[in-house]
């Protein structure tokens, strides 16, 4: 072989090194940090039983809402038509968690509860987030959700 | 009456973007110079009625004509003007409007700026540009238009959102719009030169100045952007992978790899198709952010309208744009001839593997962004990509650009020989190592600390080192010539970043406390007291006011007042409060109270101490002006000049 050939040949092979190492990680960040989105009935039926870490979608059921006296953490339910989740949170909760107000919690289950490490919640009465609204959508059914603003945030 | 005027005029606007980006084509192809000269004064024309519609919007909202829509949803009686004016672009319509409005403002600084470029050519980019505008003025008029009737007129209007009414929202969309378009003209510069087929040089030292500048844009509004998700949403991060922050930062990635491409496809002829594909990628993903932020096809804070035919119109003109843009590369960028030569220790190399490494960056966090979408797609259920993904990857692939940047100015074009790599390898890395050791002493053994001054100062010492190379060897004003001044300024910036991203992410205390008035808490060496609340009002809104005294050691720092705001319409927005500092800041916000009846009682508080968060922007300005300083080199515009007299005479001596 000669030289340029040899250099060539050298440059191919570290790019496609360089090229598997890259599709390896980045398969591997992807699969770490893929969040599915399940409602309670979804989850009590054993959707979720395979993920570790996942979010959870519903509303939030009123009156369900309960503050520890002496510390930040607060119990909700979330419900949907054929569920409900306890779901246990240690922090401040955005400024629009309401009840009766859909809401999206990042977290996992302990037990028969779900502990969130995040929860966003709409921005206002007519919004859903996309997601949410089809993933609720057989529950819901006939029934219109507009959306048109953004949503609100909080995290641990 | 008047926003009928408006859309009047964009009607007008559409009809001369259309003959511009007919006639100046066709002109060019058949070598007509009267059709070429249409472009000229269509821009012009076109500018002056978007501008007008663009300002009867204003003229609207400052004058509550809730009759209109779009001002009744975003505006109402209690918001104060300025306000009223940054609502404009504050939701899906307006941003639309003002992007064409930006648009134009690019194109009319090309015509007027590029007198000295050769007609065909000219009459290309605008043409180019004139279609750009097309799409854009057509997708208002069909799908989004500003100026639509509301009957009956309604007494008040609803709200802006009181997310947006704080004064980093105010000049965020357009300054990051401005960065978005001006890739246009890079995009418009490339495809002329496809079309042309010669593929002189040339056409990259013109584009140069404009993509430099468009990118200084884009690195303003994305600091922008982030200052105020940090001081706005109230849980005082800087940055979240979310996907409308994504959008602008996939172009900016680009855009750094096109502005380093470009100057090595102009000094040394070489990577030419790479330099035209750079420029088709950065301004497609410039259209994909501007869609993807307003269009609400990734629920995001930022998506505020979705609509099936706007969906359908932008995949259209997506799909037109690049599209058609890659079959054109497709089909003529085989015939661009390669430059010269390059040895594997040389400039040309170290900058490809930058390219190689922000391409590579820009494809993962666009893969991560859109993958809810692709899952969709295949059935995989409902996913989201968590920030660590990002949070993992990003630092990987930046860090053999970091290891490489000191020795990018020492590097020469073609073969670079190593002894002065050597010693630039030994001071920066001696410099790095005793910085890290020193480090260690003050951080507790923070990893993440120690590597970010580690990589900072590696970073900050090769680039000063070569200001003293070039201080000492170089006569007196020809030193730091605009360009490289640039380059240097920029560089350093990503030094100040590294220490403000490291620092702070690893250094920050972060703690959600139940306070009761009077109790004290620490957090990060500062004492914060609550004094609890107070009620206060302001031009449109009512708020609970926290005060909290912050003292170090019995010493006062601060004293903060963080909100709790209600607006009008009953939406409620934390304001924090944030003392700043150069090396560190004192964030508190308010949560909630823990009983809702009684808010004289305790309350849920966010106490964080950020230090050097600062740093972070300020990288970011740095940046920005690197860009800005180097688009300012002279020589972009004297050889332009000599350059285009050359053409000239050429094009003479041909007729």
């Amino acid at each position: 072989m000669n030289p340029t050939r040899q250099r060539r040949l050298t440059i191919v092979i570290a790019v496609l090194v360089a090229v598997i190492v890259a599709a390896a990680l980045v398969v591997y960040a992807l699969q770490q940090n893929m969040n599915y989105l399940f409602t309670p009935s979804q989850v009590q039926a054993g959707d979720a039983a395979h993920y570790k870490n996942f979010r959870l979608g519903g509303m939030v059921k009123a009156g369900s809402i309960q503050h520890s006296s002496d510390s930040l953490q607060v119990t909700f339910t979330v419900v949907d038509a054929g569920g409900a989740m306890p779901v246990e949170y240690n922090g401040i909760l955005p400024d629009l968690f309401r009840e009766n107000q859909s809401v999206i919690a990042t977290g996992h289950m302990e037990g028969a509860r779900f502990v969130a490490t995040e929860v966003l919640a709409k921005h206002d009465e007519t919004y859903m987030p996309k997601e949410l609204k089809d993933a609720m959508a057989k529950a819901h059914q006939g029934k219109h959700i507009d959306e048109s603003a953004g949503q609100d945030k909080s995290t641990l | 009456m008047t926003p009928e005027l408006g859309q009047l005029a964009l009607i007008l606007a559409l009809l001369l973007a259309i003959a511009q980006s007919t006639l100046p084509l066709l002109g060019a192809w058949r070598g007509n110079r009267a059709l070429m000269a249409v472009a000229r004064p269509a821009a012009s024309g076109q500018a002056v009625f978007v501008a007008l519609a663009f300002a009867i919007l204003v003229w609207a909202f400052l004058h509550f004509d809730f009759s209109v829509q779009y001002v009744a949803d975003n505006s109402n009686l209690q918001l104060p003007w300025y306000y009223r004016i940054a609502a404009v672009w504050g939701a899906h319509e307006g941003s639309m409007l003002l992007w064409v409005l930006i648009l134009n403002v690019w194109t009319v600084a090309l015509a007027l700026f590029s007198r000295q470029l050769p007609e065909v050519f000219l009459a290309r980019v605008l043409g180019v540009l004139g279609i750009i505008s097309t799409g854009f003025l057509a997708f208002i008029l069909f799908t989004s238009n500003p100026f639509g009737r509301l009957l009956p007129m309604p007494p008040d209007g609803a709200d802006l959102n009181p997310v947006l009414q704080d004064p980093g929202m105010t000049f965020h969309p357009p300054v990051l719009y401005m960065g978005y378009v001006g890739f246009s003209v890079a995009f418009a510069f490339s495809i002329a030169a496809l079309l042309g087929g010669s593929m002189e040089q040339a056409w990259v030292r013109w584009a140069r100045p404009w993509t430099n500048a468009a990118w200084a844009f884009l690195s303003c509004g994305i600091v922008a952007g982030s200052w105020w998700s940090y001081a706005e949403l109230g849980w005082g991060g800087w940055w979240f992978w979310d996907p409308v922050e994504n959008a602008s930062f996939m172009p900016w990635l680009v855009g750094v790899a096109l502005i380093h491409a470009q100057a090595v496809t102009e000094k040394r002829g070489s990577l030419r198709a790479w330099t035209i594909l750079l420029s088709l990628f950065a301004f497609s993903l410039s259209l994909l952010g501007t869609f993807l932020v307003r269009s609400g096809i990734l629920t995001s804070v930022h998506a505020f309208a979705s609509d099936p035919r706007r969906g359908t119109f932008i995949l259209g003109f997506l799909a037109v744009v690049v599209g058609g843009s890659l079959l054109l590369y497709a089909l003529r960028a085989p015939k661009v001839a390669g430059g010269k030569a390059f040895a594997l220790v040389s400039r040309e190399s170290a900058i490809l593997i930058g390219n190689l490494m922000f391409t590579v960056a820009a494809a993962m966090v666009m893969l991560g962004t859109l993958f809810p979408l692709l899952g969709d797609a295949l059935n995989l259920g409902k996913i989201s990509v968590g920030p660590p993904y990002f949070g993992l990857l990003f630092p990987l692939l930046m860090l053999p650009v970091i290891l490489l940047l000191p020795f990018g100015p020492y590097l020469r074009w073609g073969k670079s020989d190593t002894p002065v790599l050597k010693q630039v390898l030994v001071r920066a890395g001696i410099a790095a190592l005793a910085c890290a050791l020193l480090a260690a002493f003050f951080v507790q053994g923070q990893l993440k600390a120690i590597a970010g001054v580690a990589s900072a100062v590696w970073v900050g010492v090769g680039v000063a080192l070569y200001i003293v190379k070039r201080w000492r060897e170089m006569p007196r004003g020809r030193r730091y010539p605009a360009e490289m001044a640039g380059m240097l300024l920029a560089h350093a910036g990503v030094a100040v970043f590294l220490i403000g991203v490291m620092l702070s992410e690893s250094l920050s205390v972060t703690r959600d406390v139940r306070m009761t008035p009077g109790q004290v808490a620490t957090v990060g060496g500062y004492q914060f007291h609550f004094d609890g609340v107070t009620q206060t009002t302001g031009p449109n809104w009512q708020a609970v006011q926290g005060v909290v005294t912050v003292t170090r050691n019995g010493a006062p720092v601060a004293v903060m007042h963080p909100q709790k705001r209600t607006y009008v319409h009953e939406q409620v927005q934390t304001e924090s409060a944030v003392d700043p500092g150069i090396t560190r800041d004192l964030y508190v916000a308010l949560g909630e109270p823990m009983d809702p009846n009684h808010v004289e009682r305790a309350w849920a508080l966010r106490l964080y101490t950020k230090p050097f968060i600062r740093w972070i922007w300020a990288g970011g300005l740095f940046m920005m002006l690197g860009g800005f300083v180097s688009a300012a080199d002279r020589r972009f515009r004297v050889k332009r000049e000599a350059e285009a007299a050359q053409t000239i005479t050429a094009t003479v001596q041909e007729a």
